[in-house]
């Protein structure tokens, strides 16, 4: 098990203060200037050294995304950075822990960041349901900006930076890095069609970078204690501490930081008191967040919770966000409920997505109860087939992944219900 | 969508509302955030401003506060962009009420880690107080929502009223905390589960039992 001295969110619970006086004795903008005076390009190379993988989800290392905006930006064409923290897949929430308990790792980590990016500013997007969250973070950055720690010569580094807080308004697809920039922008969350990447052309058609609240807040951490420490954690390809979320039915949800590639049963085990009613009562795991397809029980028990380790049994490691299935859960209804959410948040620009989104909830909704036929469990794929891949962002893979999932390892149950419910129908027919 | 609000009537709204303008509190806060944006791109400041907007209609009814079509004009003149523009943005995102709606917003998160955690039984506890999804009570205290995942999940099951977040509930609490609110009292926010302090596991935290008590550096210790 990780030790806490490794631990990077010390304060996750919140049982200490926010405040930057508190946070600085907890070891945050401790000769933040110190830390940058090594130059852009080595602070690059430390975090790519550190085998940092992207924490919202796709995994694409940090250092290298970093490395793609351009070297020498205009005063009328700045690099930006933006931080997405619009958390919105269901079975996430540890951004909304970094932000509430420790938002001076975020800041800091928008500082040493930008810097090595040359960006001029950065934009902190933060869901609009995070109400209390966005408070707190405000607060912060107005306490950093009183210490000189941000604006003109930020932490006395020579460099001048801004954090802008920038609340959202209840989307989704806003966590698209291109639905993100568009809403920045004061427009409809719908993500533009890439290329131009944004490190080409984002914010304001200037270079930009998305970055994730957890890639940015562990990094002034990884460069006090160097690349070698972190990467110290987890396996080959997959290295780090990382904040699991775990939800659903195990005897204590909670949201705890441990090293990459920890054996799905011991994080369970350690920290959440085991699967409610028993190991043998375990159904099923989304192991990170609903866009991800589902994992029989049985498959699950010993995967290392990293990004290969979930994606050897079919899904993926996402955001971490551990959604426990136990043998209570009406599995059809659960995936149906995630089709609805994928329906409600679909931006309606791709029809495939806009349109597909909504039928495939609908027959699921029919499967659920047992009307549809049998013949419409081959279909249900075969749209999810057409779905996928055809839309401009990932939404529409999303909507379909977890339906694939479930029609993979649960036919026998959809047919159950069919068989269960058109019974009688079958019998007369017979005779 | 069926599920869509009704808008009202214009012509109605706009008697009642056709000379909205900031209070000089709010004005100060929406010039506050349009500088956070660089010049020209005052626009960026439109979901900012429709939130500033939402609010002090909301304290004027008494309210969560909606937008009126006259308050989004309003908006959109402010940052001198098109109308459509504006309301584009409003209806888009869901947290901007076209609709009146009653004094607390009960907005019950049932997308399925909630789900799992028996958000059923927080909708039955709605029910049973008189409260209909999409429709706001006769008396006109509550508003009950059901929203997407809210991002509470280690804390399921949840529900937002107004701006503040209720975890951890199950039927009796959730009917304890509209009780109270129809009584104007200020139920606890957070948690409900008697010992729990955020989302480290019940019981106590399985990791960093050190900070608990203190404001412990663990530096020393590198």
């Amino acid at each position: 098990m990780l030790q806490d001295k490794d631990r990077i969110f010390t304060n996750l619970y919140g049982y200490q203060d926010f405040g930057l006086k508190a946070a600085q004795k907890r070891g945050d903008w401790d000769k933040t200037a110190a830390l940058m005076k090594v130059g852009q390009d080595a602070i690059i190379e430390e975090v790519k050294a550190s085998g940092l993988r992207g924490r919202g989800g796709a995994g694409f290392p940090t250092g290298m995304k970093w490395s793609f905006m351009p070297k020498a930006p205009t005063p009328e064409r700045p690099n930006f950075l933006v931080i997405n923290a619009d958390e919105s897949e269901p079975g996430s929430c540890k951004d909304r822990e970094i932000i509430r308990h420790d938002p001076h790792k975020l800041i800091e980590g928008a500082l040493i960041a930008g810097f090595a990016m040359r960006a001029r500013a950065a934009y902190i997007y933060i869901r609009g349901e995070y109400i209390f969250e966005a408070k707190v973070l405000e607060k912060a950055v107005a306490e950093a900006y009183a210490a000189g720690l941000l604006g003109k010569n930020a932490a006395k580094s020579g460099y001048d930076f801004d954090v802008f807080v920038h609340r959202g308004a209840g989307a989704y697809i806003c966590g698209e890095e291109t639905a993100m920039i568009e809403s920045l922008e004061g427009k409809k969350g719908q993500p533009r069609l890439k290329p131009p990447f944004p490190a080409g052309a984002g914010l304001y058609g200037c270079p930009t970078t998305v970055n994730n609240v957890e890639s940015i807040a562990v990094v002034p951490t990884i460069l006090r204690r160097g690349a070698a420490w972190f990467k110290s954690f987890g396996r080959e390809n997959n290295h780090g501490t990382k904040l699991f979320q775990i939800s659903g039915h195990v005897e204590k949800p909670c949201v705890v930081e441990e090293s990459m590639s920890i054996p799905f049963r011991e994080l369970i085990e350690k920290h959440c008191g085991g699967v409610r009613g028993g190991w043998d009562n375990l159904l099923a795991v989304i192991p990170g967040g609903s866009s991800v397809p589902l994992v029989p029980a049985g498959m699950m028990m010993d995967v290392p919770m990293d990004f290969d380790g979930c994606k050897e049994v079919g899904s993926g490691l996402g955001t971490a966000a551990v959604i426990v299935m136990d043998k209570s859960t009406d599995i059809v209804r659960a995936i149906s409920r995630l089709s609805y959410f994928y329906k409600h948040e679909s931006c309606g620009q791709c029809t495939p997505c806009r349109e597909g989104t909504g039928w495939m909830w609908r027959v699921m909704e029919r499967m659920r109860t047992g009307d549809a036929a049998a013949s419409e469990i081959d279909m249900l794929y075969e749209v999810t087939k057409q779905v996928e891949g055809h839309t401009i962002c990932a939404l529409g893979d999303a909507a379909a992944w977890p339906i694939q999932g479930l029609i993979k390892h649960f036919r026998p149950e959809m047919e159950r219900r069919i068989a269960e419910k058109h019974g009688d129908n079958m019998l007369e027919a017979a005779e | 969508m069926a599920d869509a609000a009704h808008i009202p009537d214009e012509a109605e709204t706009r008697a009642k509302w056709g000379n909205f303008a900031f209070s000089p509190d709010t004005k100060k806060k929406a010039d506050i955030y349009i500088g956070r944006y660089p010049a020209g791109r005052q626009q960026s400041a439109v979901m900012a401003l429709l939130d500033l907007a939402q609010r002090q209609v909301g304290e004027e009814t008494k309210t969560q506060g909606w937008l009126p079509v006259p308050v989004i004009e309003y908006v959109a003149q402010y940052l001198g962009m098109p109308y459509m523009r504006a309301y584009e943005v409003a209806t888009f995102y869901t947290m901007y009420n076209l609709a009146p709606v009653g004094r607390y917003h009960v907005q019950v998160c049932g997308t399925t880690p909630c789900m799992l955690r028996g958000s059923d039984d927080i909708m039955a506890a709605c029910k049973n107080r008189g409260l209909v999804k999409g429709a706001t009570t006769p008396d006109g205290l509550f508003t009950l929502t059901e929203v997407e995942c809210m991002g509470n999940c280690s804390s399921a099951p949840m529900v937002q009223i107004n701006d503040d977040n209720y975890e951890d509930l199950d039927y009796d609490s959730m009917t304890a905390i509209l009780g109270e609110l129809a009584d104007g009292k200020q139920p606890n926010i957070g948690t409900q589960l008697p010992g729990r302090h955020t989302v480290e596991p019940y019981g106590g935290p399985t990791t960093l039992k050190a900070m608990v008590d203190k404001n412990h550096d663990y530096r020393g210790e590198w």
